[in-house]
């Protein structure tokens, strides 16, 4: 008898002692009732808007599958999952305010970014490489010496062209258009004979393109990098449940059947297809899931 | 807070040769100004004589004035840029397209670009300010000089702008200080003004905060260097009679 | 074919247009009501008034309002977070509308500013001659005049605000000028979108700016003096 109350004292201090234990972003979830995921509005076909507003797209899904895993975890099958446009810009400043709880977009896991927020384990791997018209005899970067470059303004891409330049006195002239839509546009228009940038966006330009035969995406990748989802840093029990659930993904090859239908069927809004197979580099991150930035392997 | 503070960035090296983030700030504000100083030049020339235009009896000339300033003032700007540099230049004869798109330096190219879309734009709104200030003045003051025998020219000249000039400096001073803000449209075709630098150098460091701080000094300095500047003239101008200060 | 992607995205860009909308009539508003109590403190004659004001104007005037946003958007939630130990985000339509509306006030308020300048004396005088007092002669006397005198200005003010919504885009919320350029880039039509975009801004404040010099010619000052 006094043995069972004992048990019944233990189990029903258990439950609260477990809530108690929660902290930071969990304990917020669970308070507001409300998990808020960060997304993009074209940044395609990681994260970007359908016709009706609705986000869509590979990280999306990656999202969400964070979300069911939060929700498993509070047991709470009723959370409001809510999303939260983010720019480049504000990304960063938006995690760390409390205003977005994880933020899935393709936003690269660098030491920098690591000084602000922390990262989930890897959920892509791009190279930056280089889209130029089929017919203008570029093949490498060492092409490019003396021609006209564009890359978006904030890359990496950005960097490693300039350094480049200056290293080897390749005196390209070099643009840092505002965005990858207005990159694409100077290639297109005759300013540039090519467009710098990670391969995957690249892919994802030549798909809009008027005529995609007319482009390809060529040169020897200039760096690797991984996109991660970002988080609030500090947080080790919400970092847990987001890995968990991206690790499940990878497990259970979910994460195939995500990736055939953003990078190799057609896609929102008119059906384009990226026809970009899986890397090698990228079945390696899925094999081998990693917090680290690609530096830093 | 989680925010990491590092007022030392500005010194740390971009990794571009021996370049710090310092440097992209000066290079933005120099950008910045240049275009705004050049747009304006523009500006105020173009607005002067439309302003002036609309108010003139001859119908045919004010109709062109507000036909002007109606297309440039109701169309945002970044759709005026767009296609002053997207659209335009594709329909130019084939050997100047080589000349503006291959020849001249992507920079020089945008920089004109940039300039005579600045300064159009702002044309259409220093021509509302200019005949706003003309029209402001008492009717009286054309009939006299009618009266006096000056003809429309003189009339203009010598009483009606040198007036209207005087009561709009305010509200010019707030176009010069939008031309300024505006002029970052200018990142839209790859020109990196002050605020584009801005937001590069906090993608960079992920040190947005202290990237926008610097951003927000910069800009107050300039402006508030640009706004003394102007109310001593204003000071200096006043036409006495209208109201000058307070209500006594 | 090119055109379907556009009717496509008219859920989309009706929804943008309604956020633009309804930010400038509500910043036109509020920023006319603060801007024009500025406009007073900063013509007063007692010094902590003006001084104020012309600080609060001329701050508002020299920063970017994209960074009046930003820091808007970013920094309060951090304050309160500081103050009550929880984050609360504010949203990004309310951070928007009150960087809006105190950034056109500054505006506003260098306009009323010039519409009262350009009184004559006389007019004070007179009112004050027939026994009004300071506010008597303000509101019955000078104000009505400034307000139709400038009506051009600030009705050219509020259309560079219906414009400069498209700053928003900072904060993420998504007006029309936004919404036209995401969907153009994701749907591969840029110019297109942009220059729809460009017809529909231009009908809109093309038509508001006929209305309202209509009614000015309506309320025209007899210019008798």
């Amino acid at each position: 008898m006094k043995k069972c109350f004992v048990a019944l004292l233990i189990a029903s201090l258990f439950p609260a002692a477990q809530a108690a234990e929660l902290t930071g972003t969990l304990k917020k979830i669970k308070d507001s009732g409300t998990i808020v995921l960060g997304n993009r509005d074209s940044s395609i076909p990681f994260s970007y808007l359908a016709n009706n507003s609705k986000p869509i797209g590979y990280s999306v899904d990656i999202a969400q599958a964070i979300a069911d895993e939060v929700k498993k975890e509070l047991k709470m099958p009723g959370l409001k999952v809510k999303y939260n446009l983010v720019t480049s810009q504000t990304r960063i400043p938006l995690v760390q305010n409390g205003t977005v709880d994880v933020e899935c977009g393709s936003t690269t896991n660098n030491v920098e970014r690591q000084q602000q927020a922390a990262f989930s384990l890897g959920i892509f791997q791009i190279g930056t490489r280089l889209l130029t018209k089929k017919t203008s005899g570029i093949n490498d970067f060492p092409d490019l010496a003396g021609k006209n470059v564009v890359t978006t303004a904030g890359t990496t891409s950005e960097r490693l062209l300039k350094k480049m330049n200056e290293e080897k006195k390749m005196k390209m002239r070099i643009i840092s258009a505002k965005d990858h839509g207005e990159s694409f546009l100077m290639l297109e228009s005759g300013r540039v004979a090519a467009f710098m940038m990670d391969d995957a966006l690249l892919a994802g330009e030549m798909a809009k393109a008027k005529k995609p035969a007319d482009w390809a995406i060529v040169g020897k990748p200039q760096s690797a990098e991984i996109y991660g989802c970002m988080l609030r840093k500090g947080d080790p029990q919400f970092k847990a449940v987001v890995d968990r659930a991206i690790a499940g993904l990878y497990k259970s090859g979910k994460i195939n059947a995500i990736y055939d239908r953003w990078f190799l069927k057609p896609i929102p809004p008119k059906g384009l297809n990226m026809g970009f197979p899986m890397s090698h580099e990228l079945k390696t991150l899925i094999a081998k899931p990693t917090d680290k930035a690609a530096e830093q392997l | 807070m989680n925010y990491n503070w590092d007022w030392a960035v500005f010194f740390k090296s971009t990794g571009i040769g021996e370049e710090i983030y310092l440097h992209w700030f000066m290079s933005g504000l120099l950008w910045t100004l240049a275009l705004s100083l050049c747009g304006w030049l523009i500006a105020l020339l173009l607005g002067s004589l439309l302003g002036t235009m609309r108010t003139l009896p001859n119908r045919w000339l004010a109709g062109i004035g507000s036909a002007y300033v109606s297309l440039f003032r109701n169309v945002p700007l970044l759709v005026q840029l767009f296609v002053w540099y997207f659209l335009i230049p594709d329909i130019l004869p084939e050997s100047m397209q080589t000349w503006l798109k291959q020849d001249l330096s992507p920079e020089v190219s945008g920089f004109l670009i940039v300039t005579l879309c600045l300064g159009l734009f702002t044309a259409a709104r220093v021509c509302e300010q200019v005949r706003t200030g003309i029209e402001a003045l008492p009717r009286g003051q054309r009939q006299a000089a009618a009266a006096l025998g000056l003809t429309t020219a003189q009339t203009y000249r010598r009483v009606l702008l040198p007036q209207a000039f005087r009561i709009v400096i305010p509200p010019l001073t707030s176009e010069f200080l939008n031309i300024i803000k505006n002029s970052s449209v200018a990142s839209l075709v790859g020109l990196m003004e002050l605020l584009a630098q801005t937001k590069q150098t906090g993608e960079f460091t992920a040190n947005l905060f202290e990237a926008f701080t610097m951003a927000t000094l910069i800009y107050f300095t300039v402006n508030m260097g640009v706004m003394f500047t102007m109310s001593r003239l204003e000071r200096k101008l006043r036409v006495p009679g209208l109201i000058a200060l307070g209500g006594k | 074919m090119e055109f379907n992607s556009l009717i496509d995205a008219l859920p989309a860009l009706l929804e943008g247009l309604q956020v633009t909308l309804k930010l400038m009539v509500m910043a036109v508003m509020g920023g006319i009501v603060i801007g024009t109590m500025l406009a007073l403190f900063r013509l007063s004659n007692n010094r902590i008034l003006s001084l104020s004001a012309s600080v609060y104007v001329g701050y508002f005037r020299s920063i970017p309002l994209l960074l009046v946003i930003s820091w808007f958007y970013f920094l309060v939630p951090m304050i309160i977070e500081w103050m009550t130990g929880k984050p609360e985000p504010v949203g990004p339509f309310i951070s928007s509308l009150v960087a809006f509306t105190m950034f056109e006030a500054a505006y506003y308020c260098e306009i009323l500013r010039a519409g009262i300048q350009s009184i004559p004396k006389g007019q004070v005088s007179a009112a004050y001659a027939l026994g009004m007092n300071y506010r008597q002669t303000m509101r019955l006397v000078i104000l009505p005049q400034a307000f139709r005198k400038m009506a051009p200005l600030l009705l050219q003010q509020s259309i560079i605000l219906f414009q400069d919504t498209a700053l928003v885009y900072a904060v993420g919320l998504m007006d029309f000028l936004n919404t036209a350029r995401s969907r153009g880039d994701i749907t591969g039509e840029l110019p297109l979108f942009l220059l729809s975009a460009g017809a529909v801004y231009f009908v809109i404040s093309f038509t508001a700016s006929r209305v309202v010099m209509h009614l000015q010619k309506k309320l025209a000052i007899a210019q008798a003096h």
